[in-house]
């Protein structure tokens, strides 16, 4: 943690847990009897409880969205440059929630946690779950929290695409809807980067069929070498080449494969640290989401008919150097939002950072965040009144 | 709110679908939802002008209307607007294709270069006419193409296009008898409205 905490921060925030007993029947066929959903909360939720924000995180990230575990953490929640007072998602006006989803390894029930009717881990016996697994859970989290209409539901990426699942499963539970860089359906590209990534996990002799812990062991090169490989279709090219262009590590080649340019010593480092924080078959399940996601398919591919059913007004952001979400792909969604006659609005950020741009602090992009949740919040405030 | 666009609100049946294209700051849109209860989206380019339409609660789409608009379908819009913006973008006969493509009909205004005082400016001076209306340097006008009333009504006919409509109104947006009677001598701003 900095030494003194900035004044547009959360502050110390303490992570809480959510018990539910009531059967999730998955996609998949199979039912959770019971589970849990880690999750926190920043700012306050009004006397009606009309102004409470979700935000949905992506593939690698959890519950801790904004703020400070302990005074000792070096880095703040996943998105603090985004949520705190005064903030584009300001918690002085608004209550809101951040929760790690169900398959996760941030303390939610998921492959690292006991499946309560073995007294085992689940590891690899967990089910896959998908992204309307997911809303299902989070409504139920709503449901405990006391809040039945979301003022606006919020993600990027893998959190976009929960949101727009939201916004057609539960059109009367959320006013707003954000989506930040994501897409309807992922590309076939998408879904090949994705099965590298699963396969270079799966075929690392530490995998164990997904019983690693079970065998005391981790599949650290796998699931670092799935983490490099996201990491390059994050960034951009231009990121990337800015960065580290073609920096070496010695004065000259030294024709082996140890580190020669910078930027594979940070390759490696991107994946090592990531092995220590994240789980390998939570990765796993975290991309099988991300490939079945196709909200269209239940109307042969028209999402302006799926979309008809939305209820709430929805802001779309891409950025320009976004290969992995591209553009283009939100302005499926925004396409389709306008033919269904849905009221929408969609800013196309000129942003360095690739995919990544979603997680930083990019003054247009969080003026645009900032504006629209501004009008929000004060529609919320007329509304009362 | 500007006259000219006073003068098109008059000629806008309540809640039908609208594109308006360039929007600006969203100040017609704003206009035609409050009191015509329209369906509308805008499209604008400038950051400022997007974020006080967002600010406005009005539906704006970020999109650069020279690279195309094939994500819209044809005749998906009962209205296709432009106001002062025709004038700014590399092929404005096309463009017109392609709002009468998307919009069942249409409505366009711009500055008049035939106006006199632009005629006398050039013919006296021999240097492009610079006004609190066009209030820029040909090096760096935003207005890439310059026509007159009587152009567009020339082009309009070339392409078998229906003038519903026109009007033509004077530098403070009034339109008089002799404006209408002499149209492309008269008026600064023309307005159109069009359709196949």
């Amino acid at each position: 943690m900095p030494d003194v905490i900035p004044a547009d921060s959360v502050g110390i925030v303490t992570p809480q847990i959510a018990q539910f007993d009531t059967p999730l029947a998955l996609c998949c066929g199979q039912t959770l009897s019971s589970y849990q959903l880690t999750y926190e909360t920043y700012g306050t939720l009004n006397q009606n409880a009309s102004n409470a924000i979700l935000i949905c995180h992506a593939l690698s990230g959890d519950h801790h969205a904004a703020g400070y575990h302990a005074v000792t953490d070096t880095k703040p929640g996943w998105w603090d440059s985004a949520i705190g007072p005064g903030k584009a998602i300001d918690t002085t006006r608004f209550f809101v929630v951040a929760l790690n989803n169900l398959g996760g390894c941030g303390g939610s029930t998921g492959p690292t946690t006991i499946n309560p009717e073995t007294g085992q881990r689940w590891e690899a016996s967990f089910p896959i779950v998908t992204v309307e697994d997911w809303v299902q859970s989070q409504v139920r989290l709503a449901d405990l929290l006391g809040i039945k209409t979301f003022a606006a539901i919020v993600g990027g990426s893998l959190g976009g695409m929960q949101v727009l699942e939201w916004s057609i499963r539960f059109p009367d539970r959320l006013k707003a809807a954000v989506i930040v860089a994501s897409a309807p359906k992922l590309s076939t590209q998408n879904i090949a980067f994705n099965e590298v990534a699963r396969q270079s996990i799966r075929r690392d002799p530490d995998f164990f069929d997904g019983n690693y812990l079970d065998n005391k062991s981790v599949p650290t090169n796998g699931l670092g070498l799935a983490r490099m490989l996201g990491h390059i279709t994050y960034l951009s090219d231009d990121a990337m080449g800015a960065k580290f262009g073609r920096q070496m590590r010695h004065d000259s080649y030294q024709y082996n494969y140890g580190i020669e340019f910078e930027v594979e010593s940070y390759l490696r480092y991107q994946g090592e640290a990531f092995t220590k924080r994240f789980d390998a078959n939570t990765y796993m399940l975290m991309t099988k989401a991300l490939d079945y996601f196709d909200p269209a398919a239940q109307a042969d591919g028209d999402l302006a008919a799926v979309l008809s059913k939305a209820q709430c007004e929805f802001l779309l952001v891409s950025f320009t150097t976004d290969w992995r979400f591209a553009p283009e792909r939100s302005e499926e969604i925004v396409n389709a939002l306008i033919k269904a006659g849905k009221p929408v609005s969609y800013a196309k950020i000129e942003a360095e950072e690739g995919h990544d741009a979603f997680l930083f602090p990019i003054p247009r992009y969080m003026a645009v965040l900032s504006t629209f949740l501004t009008r929000v919040a004060n529609r919320l405030t007329t509304e009362a009144n | 709110m500007r006259s000219d666009l006073e003068m098109i609100d008059e000629w806008i049946q309540p809640s039908i679908r609208v594109l308006d294209l360039a929007c600006g700051p969203g100040e017609l849109l704003h206009h035609l939802i409050e009191n015509k209860q329209v369906n509308g989206y805008g499209l604008e380019i400038r950051p400022e002008d997007l974020n006080t339409c967002i600010e406005k609660g009005i539906s704006v789409l970020e999109q650069n209307i020279d690279e195309g608009l094939q994500n819209f379908e044809d005749q998906s819009f009962d209205l296709v607007l432009m106001t002062h913006a025709l004038q700014q973008f590399r092929r404005p006969d096309l463009l017109i294709d392609e709002m009468l493509r998307i919009g069942k009909e249409c409505i366009i205004t711009f500055p008049n270069f035939g106006h006199w005082r632009s005629r006398l400016h050039l013919a006296l001076k021999g240097r492009m006419p610079v006004s609190d209306f066009l209030p820029y340097n040909w090096y760096d006008t935003p207005n890439i193409h310059f026509f007159t009333f009587q152009d567009f009504e020339r082009l309009c006919r070339e392409k078998d296009i229906k003038i519903l409509r026109w009007a033509a109104v004077d530098g403070h947006l009034k339109d008089h008898w002799w404006i209408r009677s002499m149209p492309n001598l008269f008026s600064e701003t023309a307005i159109f409205h069009i359709s196949r």
